[in-house]
C-alpha cells in the first residue's frame, strides 16, 4: 500500500459547521473521502492509502488544485481510494467540501 | 449523496444507491445516529497485507434511529466494498448492536438490518465465519428477548452466504424484484457444478431462482417492496410490531409450513413450475407485471402469506 501525507496552509478557513463528512465508497474506481474539522483556520492536511503506485505527482497535483479553488482550512482529509481515476479524486473532494457546508443535523 | 452532498430523494433506487444514502432515505430525516463512526477509523487490520484498500467503516455502519417516530437500532452493509462481506471489524460492529439489544431492554424492541452482501469476506475467512455464527446466535436470542430483526434485501450484492444464512434466521424479510437471497451464490454452484447445472450469466434463471419475486411467492420473503426507499419504508413499518413469539409453538409452525412447501413444490425444476403450482395463470406474465400488479397477484397466491416466522 502506498501512504501519502501532504500538508497546506490555505487562504482561509472552509465554510460552514458541519464536524465530519464522508463521501463516496471504496469500490474499484472510486473512493472514499472522510473530512473532518479538525485543524487551526489556515491548515489542511491531506493523507491518501492506495494499492495503486507511482501516481504521487499526479495526486500532488489533483490536491493542490483542489487546495487552491476552494481553500478549505481546518480540514484533515483523508482518503482510502480504490483506483480512482484524477476526475473522479476532484470530484470527490469537491463533492466533500460541500457536503462539510452544511450544518450537522 | 447527490452533488450537494443532499440525499437523492426516497424515491430513488434502493438498488442502486449507497449504504449510506439508503439509511439517509429510509429513516425519518436527520434521525440517524451512528455508533463507531468513520472518524474512528474502525477499519479491517488485514486487508493491507493484500494490498487491498481498507474502509473506514469496513463496510458496515450501525446506529439507531427513528421510523416514522418508531425508534430502530439499524446495521446497514456497503455492497460495493469487498462485496459487501462479514470479517473481523464489521462482523463485530454487528454482532455488537445486535448483542445490546439483546441485554438490554431499553434499546430500541426492532433491528433493521440494510443486507447486502455475498457472504464471508474471504481474506478474513476464519473471522468472517465467526462471525455470521455468532450474529446468527445472537439474532436468535435476541428474538427470544422480544427484539423483532427485519431483514431488508434489494442490494447489488443480494444476500447470499452467511447473509442468506442471516436473513433466514430474522423475523422478517422485505424484499424488491432486484433482490436476491440465497446460501450458495450462482456462480460458486456453476463453479463447482458446471454451466449445464446453473448458468450464472442466465439472469432470467438466477432471478428466477433467488430473486424477489419467486421468493415473496413461496413465502420465502414476508413483504415486498418495489425499488425505491419509501417503499422500503412503508413495507417494513407494515412490519413492525407484528412479529410472532419466537417460541416452540411458532418453530413448530414453521416446520409445518417448511414441510408443506416442500410437498407442494418439492417437485419443480423451475420457478415457472412453483408459480404454477402455486395458482399463477401465467407465470411468464407474472415475472414481467408491474410492482403493484405483482402485489396485487401476491395477495391471492396460496402460500405466500403462511409464513409463520
Amino acid at each position: 500500500m502506498e501512504n501519502l501525507k501532504l500538508r497546506f496552509t490555505t487562504r482561509g478557513p472552509a465554510p460552514g459547521t458541519a464536524c465530519s463528512a464522508i463521501v463516496g465508497v471504496v469500490a474499484s474506481g472510486n473512493l472514499e473521502v472522510l473530512l473532518e474539522r479538525v485543524l487551526a483556520q489556515n491548515e489542511c492536511a491531506v493523507e491518501i492509502t492506495t494499492p495503486v503506485r507511482g501516481y504521487d505527482e499526479v495526486w500532488k497535483a489533483v490536491v493542490a488544485d483542489f487546495v487552491e479553488r476552494t481553500s478549505p482550512g481546518g480540514m484533515r482529509i483523508s482518503i482510502n481510494d480504490g483506483g480512482a481515476r484524477p476526475d473522479t479524486v476532484a470530484l470527490r473532494l469537491m463533492q466533500g467540501v460541500r457536503t462539510m457546508e452544511m450544518d450537522d443535523e | 449523496m447527490s452533488e450537494t452532498g443532499r440525499p437523492f430523494g426516497a424515491s430513488a433506487s434502493w438498488f442502486l444507491s449507497t449504504a449510506r444514502e439508503r439509511l439517509a432515505k429510509l429513516l425519518d430525516a436527520g434521525s440517524f445516529t451512528e455508533f463507531v463512526p468513520p472518524s474512528e477509523r474502525a477499519q479491517s487490520p488485514h486487508l493491507a497485507s493484500f494490498d487491498l484498500p481498507a474502509a473506514f467503516d469496513d463496510g458496515m455502519i450501525v446506529g439507531c434511529g427513528r421510523l416514522d417516530g418508531n425508534s430502530v437500532l439499524v446495521a446497514a452493509q456497503e455492497g460495493q466494498f469487498m462485496g459487501g462481506t462479514f470479517a473481523e471489524v464489521s462482523g463485530a460492529k454487528l454482532l455488537g448492536l445486535i448483542r445490546a439489544a439483546r441485554d438490554d431492554e431499553k434499546l430500541p424492541r426492532s433491528i433493521l438490518l440494510l443486507l447486502d452482501s455475498g457472504g464471508v469476506r474471504l481474506q478474513e475467512a476464519n473471522a468472517g465465519e465467526l462471525a455470521v455464527a455468532e450474529v446468527m446466535r445472537a439474532i436468535v436470542e435476541a428474538r427470544a428477548a422480544g427484539v423483532a430483526v427485519i431483514a431488508l434485501v434489494g442490494g447489488r450484492a443480494g444476500a447470499f452466504g452467511g447473509a442468506g444464512l442471516i436473513a433466514a434466521t430474522c423475523s422478517a424479510i422485505v424484499i424488491s424484484e432486484q433482490g436476491r437471497t440465497g446460501v450458495t451464490g450462482p456462480e460458486v454452484i456453476e463453479t463447482n457444478k458446471g454451466v449445464e447445472e446453473f448458468d450464472s450469466r442466465d439472469k432470467a434463471l438466477v432471478w428466477g431462482v433467488t430473486g424477489g419475486r419467486t421468493r415473496r411467492l413461496i413465502g420465502g420473503a414476508d413483504a415486498y417492496a418495489e425499488d425505491t426507499a419509501a417503499s422500503f419504508r412503508e413495507a417494513t413499518l407494515a412490519l413492525m410490531g407484528k412479529a410472532r413469539p419466537f417460541d416452540l409453538a411458532t418453530l413448530r409452525a414453521e416446520q409445518a409450513r417448511l414441510a408443506g412447501r416442500v410437498g407442494r413444490l418439492g417437485g419443480c425444476d423451475r420457478a415457472a413450475a412453483m408459480w404454477k403450482a402455486l395458482g399463477v395463470a401465467d407465470p411468464r406474465a407474472a415475472g414481467d407485471m408491474d410492482d403493484p400488479v405483482f402485489v396485487a397477484l401476491v395477495a391471492d397466491v396460496k402460500g405466500a402469506g403462511d409464513d409463520a416466522r
